[in-house]
């Protein structure tokens, strides 16, 4: 762990990804006292409306009159929770499954790889598309299960691959002879050894899920209205492009701020795991 | 294979959704029981679900998807008319992602380490990491909205296209391309460079590209002749792998720029619950993203030599 941090800290851009991450996850924990508003009360809709940025609003005002800068840095708060506890999700899932499969091997492998291979090969928008839009009102626990269930695909491949890679080196069979049972090897024996990979994933996977979480809310089957979602605020502001445009502007930038930052932070813990890409 | 699990899991999921076409479409009060039970009778839709699977998978083999509840056509016909506009689209952005993302990893291999490379780098980290909607949006406001160059929205301006000179309609079909194709185009251009970079990276550290320099070839000859070349195989494993990506992107430009493909059809379909036409494009984009791995095969045998010799 130590050795990890420090292979971190040694590389320029992950050190900004990490800073980057951190800053974001502080301003979405205190968001509530960082925002100067109320996200979802309407201060004044009879002179509010489309305010620009000043003092007051720095981020401007929306069509309900409501203070934009809270609406993001709420926004951050849905998004980022969304995607922890979906990658969370996702991760667990995978990692079972990969550990299944690898451990067991045959016919168990077989029936799983076939259908993890067939699952990537379906476009995954139009999949989540049809299960989110079936399902009226999914909500946010909703929508954290369906992106969970749709995405620990890679995870399982990744890991079932470092399973077999090490299922036969010596300490493996070591504890094997001294009568290890196949569930303590597992949790004691293995899953020390792929965590590593796994945690570059997943790193690089919250990324992805904001970035599709964002889409799903930006065509209105995403994070249910008035909750901020920063997909859905870019979405209303395509509305009043015109007339105020920077409703849709300030949302992208969070998001491309926080994409860069788990990019740059998953890129730094992959070479930082595996000197040899160094 | 690939095509009918998916076509067996949408119908699933269609009928484990609550509700059917009917009950949001009709507000109770306005529309009698009756009317509804008959309308149900009319689609088969109060008929046991092994039957509706047996019927709905028969159709298809036969190339029926069944009938569109919220245009009163074929669903098969609603997507027919849809799909060159998703294929022009795809089409020319992925010339812009291949072209572009191949020269700029290419330039920026060549340059390792330079401050060109890291901009180049840091660009296509951002591109990479930017919502494709999004990116939309801004292409909107910059070049549609505040300098007024392009068209918002649409594939052609349906007030005066009629009236158009052959060549005019031609250049009205360009212009409300452009934006569009350019969005899709960039971001894919930004996962191309990075693929790039690293293959000409690889490349030039081998053996061949050596003996090329020390047979006196011209620096030239070796960056064309022996480095891109070899380093176009991993980018075309990437073609292959783009064709979901430049799918799903598709939906959500197709909806920023009001683009009448099958990306906004599907989405037009899953807000009226088009049960037809939801299966149907996902279907149909299933069958794509095979059709877009056989492509890649092909390619990757006519590029590497060695692939066509194992045979």
């Amino acid at each position: 762990m130590r050795a990890l941090l420090r292979g971190l800290w040694q590389q320029r851009r992950a050190r900004y990804g990490l800073a980057l991450v951190l800053a974001l996850c502080g301003l979405a924990v205190l968001a509530p006292w960082l925002a100067p508003h109320d996200p979802v009360s309407q201060l004044d809709l009879a002179r509010g409306q489309y305010l620009a940025p000043s003092m007051l609003h720095p981020f401007g005002t929306d069509f309900f009159s409501r203070d934009l800068l809270s609406r993001v840095l709420y926004g951050a708060r849905i998004s980022l929770s969304i995607a922890f506890l979906s990658v969370f999700l996702s991760v667990t899932v995978g990692t079972a499954v990969g550990m299944t499969a690898g451990l067991a091997g045959g016919a168990v492998d077989a029936v799983l790889m076939r259908g993890v291979d067939a699952a990537l090969a379906v476009p995954r928008v139009f999949l989540l598309l049809v299960v989110v839009a079936l399902w009226d009102n999914v909500g946010v626990a909703g929508l954290i299960a369906v992106l969970g269930f749709t995405n620990w695909f890679d995870t399982s491949r990744i890991v079932r691959a470092e399973v077999l890679s090490i299922k036969h080196r010596t300490y493996v069979t070591a504890a094997q002879a001294l009568g290890v049972g196949p569930r303590r090897l597992a949790v004691r024996h293995l899953l020390p050894n792929v965590a590593a990979p796994v945690i570059v994933t997943a790193t690089l996977g919250i990324g992805q899920i904001i970035l599709i979480e964002a889409g799903l809310s930006y065509l209105g089957v995403g994070v249910p209205p008035p909750t901020p979602s920063w997909g859905s605020i870019i979405q209303e502001g395509q509305q009043a492009l015109a007339v105020a445009p920077w409703v849709a502007t300030f949302p992208g930038i969070a998001i491309v701020v926080t994409v860069v930052g788990f990019s740059l932070l998953g890129d730094g813990l992959r070479d930082a795991l595996d000197p040899t890409t160094r | 294979m690939i095509v009918f699990l998916v076509a067996t899991l949408t119908f699933v999921l269609l009928h484990v959704a609550p509700g059917d076409p009917f009950t949001r479409a009709s507000d109770a009060t306005l529309v009698p029981q009756e009317v509804i039970q008959q309308q149900r009778r009319n689609f088969g839709l109060d008929q046991p679900i092994y039957v509706q699977y047996r019927r709905y998978l028969t159709n298809l083999a036969r190339g029926d998807f069944g009938y569109s509840f919220r245009e009163h056509r074929p669903a098969a016909a609603a997507i027919v008319e849809r799909i060159p506009n998703t294929l022009l689209l795809a089409a020319v952005a992925l010339v812009i992602a291949f072209a572009l993302g191949v020269f700029v990893g290419a330039v920026q291999a060549t340059r390792r380490g330079s401050a060109a490379d890291d901009l180049l780098s840091l660009l296509s980290l951002t591109l990479y990491s930017m919502p494709v909607f999004w990116l939309g949006v801004m292409l909107l406001l910059l070049f549609g909205v505040a300098l007024d160059w392009f068209p918002v929205g649409g594939v052609v301006d349906d007030t005066i296209y009629p009236y158009l000179s052959p060549l005019g309609r031609v250049w009205d079909r360009v212009q409300h391309l452009m934006l569009p194709a350019v969005t899709l185009g960039v971001v894919g251009a930004a996962v191309t460079a990075r693929y790039q970079r690293a293959a000409m990276l690889d490349v030039v550290g081998q053996d061949f590209i050596r003996t090329a320099r020390a047979k006196g070839l011209q620096e030239r000859a070796v960056f064309f002749k022996h480095a891109l070349r070899n380093a176009l195989l991993p980018v075309i494993t990437l073609f292959g792998l783009s064709f979901p990506l430049l799918l799903s992107g598709s939906v959500l430009v197709e909806t920023v720029f009001a683009w009448p493909g099958i990306g906004k059809l599907a989405v037009d379909a899953i807000h009226g619950r088009d049960y037809a036409v939801v299966t149907a494009v996902a279907i149909i984009a299933a069958i794509m993203v095979v059709v877009g791995n056989l492509l890649a095969d092909v390619l990757y045998r006519v590029v590497d030599p060695r692939t066509r010799e194992a045979q």
